[in-house]
């Protein structure tokens, strides 16, 4: 098929768009061992005060940290992903350039987004978990197969955090500016991942709703896959049904904003 | 004071009529260049002259941002709420820690919101003046500084102000209400010295994040992509002040005492508001050096300031 060929072309754009950037992720690997290291020894003061909090051991706590610190930038949490551009191009009108192409919107994003995360796992996520690796005590998994599953974990979560994000994106063709639409939820992202904290340490049902809704694939869900915690099927059905439901919302607006809006300078 | 309609027009705004009428000696050469040299521009200014232009530039630039952020105004009132928000996730995180133990490294919710409240309130307040200082990365690789450079205004000045970002405040404002929720709850014997060392933390907190950002900034002259680095040190610095030093490792303690002294943003000061042993067997006075330190800290990234934009070579395109 052509189209594979075409989206598969897109995403390695998307890679080595940002493996141009060395000097960036060297910056960006350096700021994130930094923070994996103030967090570490903040969770090592919670979990000797509280062993086995939220069902993890130390080991496990200090691994989440530094799993936490290589997802960062892949997951995009803390933005930096393809969101920012798309609204940026749709308060230009540039947009429509990108609708009058011969490809699917959504999937193009998708493509060079999954691109841009495959970069920032090898450029920006393994040296972090080395270092934390190589100066504390973590509960890294031996089997090839665990990693496996934890990888498929990650893409998926990607997917589900892409969808997200491309909801909001789309809600600047009636904002215009959509950068505070954006922010809050990057909030919800940053808060509802657990990237702050672990979910399974958030207290009765606030860590019951947390726990359920689609920022915890991102985070969450896969470290757990990876700490031996959850069940990898049971992962997969839950972050696949948030995939679908929330790829098809964006389809949905994405509709309704073609037909229905005028594009700026269009 | 000269009125004359030109002393106006000079590239330094208004400017003293008796430098361009000396006849004789260095300042003659100035008119050979017009009022310009273009090997020190401030050079017939005094310390306090450049100050003040800095700060009219300053206040100018910010107010014309202010304006601009005003057109779209749904947008500043979500922004401002969102970094509101983001700052109190943040402390909702710390909660959420202590709604499962009674204790962080010896120390309770209502000292580590001292804490908080202390590091978060100078670091909001740094972010709104200097925090923009993290473009300057961007305007080295594509050549913009060098606007900057052309303008009658102080770089840093200009380089401060640019995109000055009012929402900020957000963060301002959440770090006094954590800082006077704890000085509600905690149950301090307070002294007139213990009362002066508050503001006292939050002078040196201010000079010593600013001059982080600015040795930052002056780091991206050299750095351009890897400006990312900075973050580790101002937001990483803010992150580490928020939990009590006895959470830390012995050598990291040292290292953020000695050689980046960010214990003298808040971890000094609170502990000697708070009547605990300070980290590293510190003498009781270190708390009250913290401006000292903070102002040396500002006379360093000066330095460094300028050392970076001595090196600057524009893109050329």
């Amino acid at each position: 098929m052509g189209t594979g060929r075409l989206y598969a072309a897109v995403a390695a754009g998307g890679f080595r768009r940002y493996a141009t950037y060395r000097a960036a992720t060297a910056a960006g690997v350096f700021t994130n061992t930094v923070f994996g290291l103030i967090l570490a020894y903040t969770y090592i003061a919670l979990w000797d005060e509280k062993p086995h909090l939220g069902g993890y051991d130390q080991a496990q706590a200090l691994t989440y940290v530094w799993v936490a610190q290589a997802l960062l930038a892949v997951m995009s949490i803390l933005g930096g992903g393809f969101e920012n551009e798309l609204v940026e191009r749709i308060r230009t009108g540039d947009v429509a350039v990108d609708l009058y192409r011969p490809v699917d919107l959504q999937l193009w994003w998708l493509a060079g987004e999954l691109g841009r995360a495959a970069f920032q796992l090898l450029g920006r996520g393994v040296v972090p978990l080395v270092f934390g690796a190589l100066f504390f005590e973590l509960a890294l998994p031996g089997e090839a197969l665990v990693w496996l599953v934890f990888l498929g974990a990650v893409l998926l979560g990607l997917v589900v955090g892409f969808a997200i994000r491309y909801l909001v994106a789309l809600w600047a063709f009636w904002l215009m500016d959509g950068m505070g639409a954006a922010q809050l939820a990057g909030l919800c992202g940053i808060f509802f991942s657990g990237m702050l904290l672990p979910l399974n340490v958030f207290p009765g049902a606030l860590g019951e709703i947390a726990r359920l809704l689609p920022w915890s694939a991102l985070l969450q869900k896969p470290a757990d896959v990876l700490l031996g915690e959850a069940d990898p099927l049971g992962t997969f059905a839950f972050q696949g049904a948030w995939a679908m439901v929330l790829l098809a919302a964006g389809r949905l607006l994405q509709t309704a904003a073609t037909r229905k809006v005028v594009i700026q300078g269009g | 004071m000269d009125s004359s309609p030109y002393s106006r027009h000079t590239p330094y705004g208004t400017c003293d009529s008796h430098h361009q009428h000396r006849p004789h000696g260095s300042h003659r050469q100035y008119h050979l260049y017009g009022p310009y040299d273009p090997y020190d521009p401030y050079a017939r200014y005094g310390p306090y002259r450049r100050l003040r232009d800095g700060l009219r530039a300053y206040r100018m630039i910010a107010a014309m941002w202010i304006r601009s952020t005003m057109a779209y105004r749904l947008s500043f009132a979500m922004t401002t709420f969102g970094n509101f928000a983001g700052t109190v996730l943040d402390f909702v995180a710390i909660m959420l820690m202590f709604s499962q133990v009674d204790e962080l490294g010896g120390y309770a919710l209502p000292e580590v919101a001292f804490l908080y409240g202390l590091t978060s309130t100078s670091f909001g307040l740094v972010d709104v003046t200097v925090g923009s200082m993290d473009r300057l990365g961007r305007r080295v690789r594509d050549g913009t500084l060098d606007t900057l450079l052309v303008r009658p205004a102080p770089v840093l000045a200009q380089v401060a102000a640019d995109r000055f970002a009012l929402r900020r405040l957000g963060r301002v404002v959440q770090g006094l209400l954590v800082l006077g929720y704890a000085v509600a709850v905690l149950d301090i014997e307070w002294t007139p010295l213990k009362v002066l060392v508050v503001p006292l933390a939050l002078l040196s907190g201010g000079l010593i994040f600013g001059a982080l950002f600015v040795a930052a900034g002056a780091f991206q002259f050299v750095a351009q992509d890897a400006s990312e680095v900075q973050h580790a040190f101002t937001d990483g610095g803010n992150t580490l002040l928020q939990y009590p030093p006895t959470v830390f490792a012995q050598e990291l303690l040292r290292g953020v005492t000695f050689v980046l002294p960010l214990a003298f943003v808040n971890w000094l000061p609170a502990l000697y508001v708070l009547g605990r042993p300070y980290p590293l067997d510190l003498p009781v006075w270190a708390a009250f050096a913290s401006p000292l330190v903070g102002a040396g800290c500002c006379a360093l990234a000066g330095l460094a300031w300028r050392a970076g934009l001595r090196s600057y070579r524009s893109t050329g395109s």
